[in-house]
């Protein structure tokens, strides 16, 4: 099990600005995020937007500016867990926590700090009766072993490249494939469009177009899968899997499970020090409201200033906090 | 002024007056109005949490642009009359549209 002083939920800017801070109060931190790389909006989306309102940089890169904050951060020495999702947390005898992922990896922490921006990214849902009664029993929004998809009836949905590619790829070892889509064209990269064309004219899939999959049916597993057209007409055939391709929205996920009071996606705090109603958990950056929130960089790095000087407290409960500016002590390292 | 009406999840209409020459898009209306919608990726077209359907005037509002294509393209339950309000500037264009609120409610 991993053992630190903080355990930050999001490894966006204000995550990693708030190593800074807790740093400087000898606070050690370990950060999760579900994507792969540390940055969160900033390097997933716009890595090559300039950000005009940093103080002290006129104009700076997005990517630029996580460089920067890994540079500040790393005399820190902090731990990271990438590309694995926060699944739960327990509360320990001591008031401690120990946060689990997705992956099984357990982070035992006197403070957790959610720093999660938008949230964690989810399939979209699309409404299709009996949609959620047959998750993991023939439903997936995602092809994590192709292999399982051999040989069997697939059914996919949506027109976006996702869609697309899996089509193409699935049409090389599934038995059948049927790719339903809302609309009579692709967005999709044209070069797949036209192999997906393609492939429908040669009758290696079926594509149904201008329809969608409103009710799915089975005993125990996906087995019928039925379609409604524009025109209100319905069709039902036999499936043995349907992946819905519909990307992602953001989600608070199993956060909203924790007992936080939470309004619209984001968790309330007390502006004072960006507390939660739950002890030792605080919420830092977009994802956290507060009466005059501004969901800007700065006003997250300025909460992390102000979580840091209460979580030390939880932290060294036995020490008294003096504060000094950096001026003073520069960065002392662990 | 420019008016036009906004039609929540629950059927219910409100007119709307912004005077002209005011930089938003339709979505920092909808918010500034307290409509819930989360909006979260603050007008970048990636998340859609501020889909809405023009019921009256998707004419005359310029042709969505590849971002908003391809982010409407994603969501299952979009038409041809869907647009994101992040992507929609209020200036006379919407003078006189209807639009309703499509995204999920908000946790």
């Amino acid at each position: 099990m991993i053992t630190t002083d903080i355990c930050i939920i999001g490894a966006g800017p204000v995550g990693l600005f708030a190593v800074f801070e807790a740093g400087l109060l000898k606070m050690r931190c370990h950060l999760i995020d579900a994507l792969p790389q540390v940055g969160g909006q900033l390097s997933e989306i716009y890595p090559q937007k300039p950000i005009y309102d940093i103080p002290g940089y006129p104009a700076i890169n997005a990517q630029t500016l996580v460089d920067n904050l890994m540079e500040q951060i790393a005399p820190f020495n902090p731990g990271f867990t990438l590309g694995e999702r926060v699944e739960g947390l327990e509360r320990q005898e001591d008031g401690s926590y120990i946060v689990t992922t997705t992956d099984s990896t357990a982070i035992h922490c006197q403070v957790v700090v959610i720093a999660g921006g938008l949230g964690c990214f989810e399939p979209r849902k699309p409404e299709i009766i009996n949609l959620e009664r047959f998750e993991g029993k023939g439903v997936s929004y995602m092809v994590k072993n192709p292999e399982l998809l051999r040989d069997r009836r697939v059914v996919l949905a949506g027109g976006g490249d996702s869609a697309l590619d899996w089509t193409i790829f699935l049409a090389g070892i599934a038995k059948e494939v049927t790719l339903v889509h809302r609309s009579d064209s692709f967005r999709g990269a044209p070069d797949s469009a036209e192999k997906v064309a393609e492939l429908a004219k040669q009758g290696r899939i079926n594509l149904i177009l201008q329809s969608n999959i409103t009710s799915i049916n089975g005993n125990g597993h996906l087995q019928e899968v039925t379609v409604t057209a524009k025109d209100k007409s319905e069709t039902t055939f036999m499936a043995d899997n349907l992946i819905p391709l519909f990307g992602l929205t953001p989600k608070l996920g199993p956060i909203a499970n924790w007992g936080l009071t939470i309004d619209k996606s984001a968790i309330h705090v007390n502006v004072a020090d960006f507390s939660t109603n739950v002890e030792r958990i605080y919420a830092i950056g977009d994802i956290n409201t507060y009466p005059g929130k501004l969901k800007l960089i700065l006003c997250g790095f300025h909460e992390a200033a102000l979580m840091c000087q209460s979580a030390f407290h939880h932290v060294h409960p036995d020490q008294k906090l003096s504060f000094k500016y950096t001026t003073v002590n520069g960065v002392p390292t662990f | 002024m420019i008016s036009f009406t906004v039609e929540d999840r629950n059927g219910e209409r409100q007119p709307i007056e912004i005077p002209e020459g005011i930089n938003l898009s339709l979505m920092e209306v909808l918010k500034a109005s307290d409509y819930t919608i989360l909006a979260t990726c603050g007008g970048l077209a990636i998340c859609a949490t501020c889909h809405v359907q023009v019921l009256n005037g998707l004419d005359a509002l310029p042709e969505p642009q590849d971002a908003e294509l391809d982010m409407l393209d994603t969501l299952p339950d979009a038409d041809s009359d869907s647009r994101l309000s992040c992507q929609i500037r209020i200036d006379e264009t919407v003078d006189g549209a209807i639009f309703r609120i499509k995204s999920e409610e908000p946790i």
